[in-house]
């Protein structure tokens, strides 16, 4: 382990990209990330890259539609509105199979809501958002040194799957600023060559990259099925997610991102008051890990999803669980944190009176 | 003794294109200039959302097609990730200057060192010849049933005139292929445009005043006479800038 | 104090260097291999009326990364102390910058340091180190961390952009350590 150093999570996950050899980047200013396009504005053409300051949100996801088709390692950062407005790109992006990162250090919402973290994008970037059926891999890390460490190995996934990753953090993720171990870059895979990329026809056959398929008729459900499958494959391979003290747990907290990590340290100190509490914490947000929630709801009594939005994750940790236990929730939109004391005085009034929570449902 | 051939850059294939439509024109005007600058192998192209979205079909290099109006800005990565290539775009009036009005005035404004190809036929002729940013006054469309009106509608954009202020814009030239000699002016702006490309002078931009005699409900022969007649009069071909 | 974290909250006007403050407590925390966590209030908030930071240090992983009630509080103007003095916890520490706050906490229940910041930078011949002089009383007291990974972060945090500053940085941290006066909790 190297000397350490401190940096605010948005300039962690840049750093981060330069590293994992990100050499293209376009973006345009949006709190909480403007940390992003301002340090890769010095740092990405001291790395041999390029930044630009696109004009907008649409046009930086097109340009890294471009970059990402010339075959360069390339991201684009923004916050929930600025998202809202790259959907489209992601559509073509996700269609054309291109390898790319969108970071995406959510804020509240809807509208143009205010500048609080939040998680009230889940929804749009785990189970769609622009257009049509496809797929990102979304990561949600909970710690500077995590987002650092994910921010690399997206872009790995990108490469491995030819799919765009989406890193979901948020405001509080983004400004926060921790110790962070600059580990060098090293590919987690070996990753196939970028046989689609557009480099100029020279002794090869001229490449196209699209997504209109219109010839033959049915030509579009197959690709569709052909995306599937590598979505299934996808879900089979990349699964990620922290466990912590959940095998004996009895209420188990499921959190995310930022909520996990606070959720942890209510955990912590439900342990110390003798309240057999456990976190199972995803980190991968699609592929959903199911399987820790499928063993788990085989062992727990209850469940308590604790998310910073009105309730879009607590879907996800019903179907995992298969609802065998019932699930409560405690979370609220528009850039609302949860305090570790909070969740811990929730976990005691359920260890207290386990039937005035297991109602609550109804 | 010169032959009439096919050039390398164009793909042997039949186009989906209407009869009269000038689409055919310009992509053998591009493969020509292609070829003689001998670029094809090094050329990178994106193709747009309106009639011309399959020119990947037709034109044999390496092409990308974009989302409506985007081209510019996938381009601007293409030609960035890629400095050494030669990038184009080919875009329809609806793509250009109405859905990418923001792409095409900072792409020319930060001076990408690309070219676009610009085909206005005053409509959207995909979509079945709806209103175009470019559709002139008094022009029936099928969204403009008692034809543009300044007030509501607003007048045609003259694209090479807004652009000329632009610093970073190298090369403005307004063209049209209803008749030889425009179609020759054409082919030399083309090449002109590529030129200032390979010589790293920024964004350089060819506007080819072109027929749409499906959605115009004009026969291929009168709408060639309403290039040369109403559009020219609208849109004066010439030299915008150059530098 | 619920668990083993401390919070630390810092708010002054913006120029006040808040975010210094924040910047070199994080630094010598991390210097000393502690967990910490810092935070500046971004975007409109900090447009007009306060500016602050925080700063959570802790001896295992750090849970919550943002402050709420603060064991720990540095405030250099009477605004800051008006929004935040009440969400000191009990038993907490809270420092006054006495040039730039007339009414002091009306509070018991918290040890109160009282640092003439300005004036005392004011002698040293520049208003900037007010925020340092504050931090050495702070630290002197609080013993947070070790006055010698303050002094390496200030070398650390100035020497590359503001060498100049370091030294007039260091005599700051001493004269602050030496002027203050505690308010001891009433019990």
């Amino acid at each position: 382990m190297g000397q350490k150093v401190l940096l605010k999570g948005n300039e962690a996950m840049a750093e981060a990209a330069v590293q994992a050899g990100c050499r293209f980047f376009a973006g345009y200013p949006i709190t909480p990330q403007n940390e992003v396009p301002e340090y890769l504005s010095w740092r990405l053409p001291q790395a041999g890259g390029v930044f630009v300051q696109a004009e907008s949100e649409v046009a930086a996801i097109n340009m890294v539609f471009g970059a990402a088709a010339g075959g360069a390692r390339c991201m684009t950062s923004s916050s929930s509105p600025g998202i809202s407005l790259k959907q489209e790109g992601i559509s073509y992006i996700a269609a054309a199979e291109l390898p790319c990162v969108i970071a995406n250090m959510q804020r509240g919402g809807p509208g143009l809501g205010n500048i609080r973290a939040s998680q009230g994008d889940y929804f749009q970037a785990v189970k769609g958002g622009g257009h049509g059926d496809y797929r990102l891999i979304v990561l949600g890390p909970a710690y500077v040194q995590e987002l650092y460490d994910l921010t690399m190995h997206a872009f790995d996934w990108a490469d491995l799957y030819r799919n765009p990753v989406m890193i979901l953090g948020d405001g509080i993720l983004g400004q926060i600023a921790e110790p962070l171990d600059i580990r060098p870059y090293r590919p987690i895979a070996e990753l196939p060559a970028k046989d689609f990329a557009l480099t100029g026809c020279a002794g090869r056959a001229s490449r196209v990259v699209k997504t209109l398929i219109l010839q033959p008729a049915d030509g579009l459900v197959h690709h569709n099925e052909y995306l599937q499958q590598k979505y299934r494959r996808i879900e089979e391979e990349l699964s990620l997610y922290e466990e912590y003290e959940t095998e004996d747990a009895e209420i188990l907290i499921a959190a995310y991102g930022m909520s996990g990590r606070i959720a942890k340290g209510a955990v912590r100190r439900a342990r110390q008051k003798g309240i057999k509490a456990g976190l199972i914490r995803p980190i991968t947000l699609w592929p959903f890990p199911k399987e820790p929630f499928r063993r788990a709801a085989e062992r727990v009594s209850r469940i308590l999803v604790v998310e910073m939005s009105s309730g879009q994750f607590v879907e996800d940790v019903q179907l995992a669980s298969e609802c065998r236990v019932p699930v409560e929730f405690f979370g609220k939109g528009g850039g609302w944190y949860p305090l570790d004391t909070e969740i811990l005085e929730i976990v005691e009034s359920m260890q207290a009176n386990p039937s005035v929570w297991a109602t609550r449902k109804d | 003794m010169a032959t009439f051939t096919r050039p390398r850059t164009l793909k042997e294939t039949i186009t989906h294109y209407c009869p009269g439509c000038g689409h055919g024109i310009v992509h053998r005007l591009l493969a020509e200039v292609i070829d003689e600058l001998g670029i094809r192998e090094k050329t990178i192209g994106t193709a747009p959302v309106g009639c011309a979205v399959m020119m990947y079909d037709y034109i044999d290099c390496d092409m990308i097609e974009c989302a409506h109006g985007r081209a510019p800005a996938a381009a601007t990565g293409l030609k960035r990730v890629h400095p050494d290539k030669i990038v184009f775009t080919y875009q329809g009036d609806g793509d250009l200057a109405a859905i990418g009005t923001a792409e095409t005035i900072h792409t020319a404004n930060r001076g990408e060192n690309i070219t676009v190809i610009f085909i206005n036929n005053v409509i959207y002729g995909m979509t079945g010849g709806q209103m175009a940013p470019t559709t002139m006054l008094g022009q029936r469309t099928t969204t403009t049933p008692e034809g543009r009106g300044m007030h509501g509608e607003g007048g045609p954009i003259h694209v090479c005139e807004l652009l000329r202020s632009l610093e970073g814009v190298c090369y403005l030239e307004r063209t049209a292929v209803s008749s030889p000699s425009d179609v020759l002016a054409t082919r030399r702006a083309i090449r002109k445009a590529f030129e200032c490309q390979i010589a790293g002078k920024g964004f350089s931009l060819v506007e080819v005043l072109s027929m749409c005699p499906t959605d115009w409900k004009l026969s291929p022969d009168k709408a060639v006479k309403f290039v040369n007649h109403e559009m020219k009069t609208v849109f004066p071909v010439g030299v915008y800038k150059d530098k | 104090m619920m668990n083993n974290s401390i919070n630390i909250t810092i708010a002054g006007s913006g120029g006040q260097g808040v975010v210094v403050v924040g910047n070199l407590i994080a630094r010598a925390c991390l210097m000393e291999g502690k967990n910490v966590s810092g935070w500046v209030a971004y975007g409109a908030e900090m447009r007009g009326g306060t500016a602050n930071a925080t700063v959570v240090v802790s001896e295992e992983e750090i849970a919550c990364p943002f402050v709420e009630t603060p064991d720990l509080a540095i405030m250099l103007n009477q605004p800051s102390l008006e929004r935040f003095g009440s969400s000191v916890v009990a038993g907490g520490v809270i420092l006054l910058n006495t040039s730039m706050i007339q009414r002091l906490l009306e509070r018991d229940d918290v040890e109160q340091l009282h640092v003439a910041a300005t004036e005392l930078a004011h002698r040293l011949g520049n208003l900037k180190v007010a925020n340092i002089v504050a931090l050495g009383a702070f630290i002197d007291h609080t013993r947070l961390v070790a006055k010698d990974s303050i002094c390496r972060a200030i070398e650390d945090l100035f020497s590359a952009k503001n060498p100049q500053m370091v030294d007039l940085n260091l005599k700051a941290l001493e004269v602050g350590a030496d002027h203050y006066t505690l308010a001891k909790v009433q019990t």
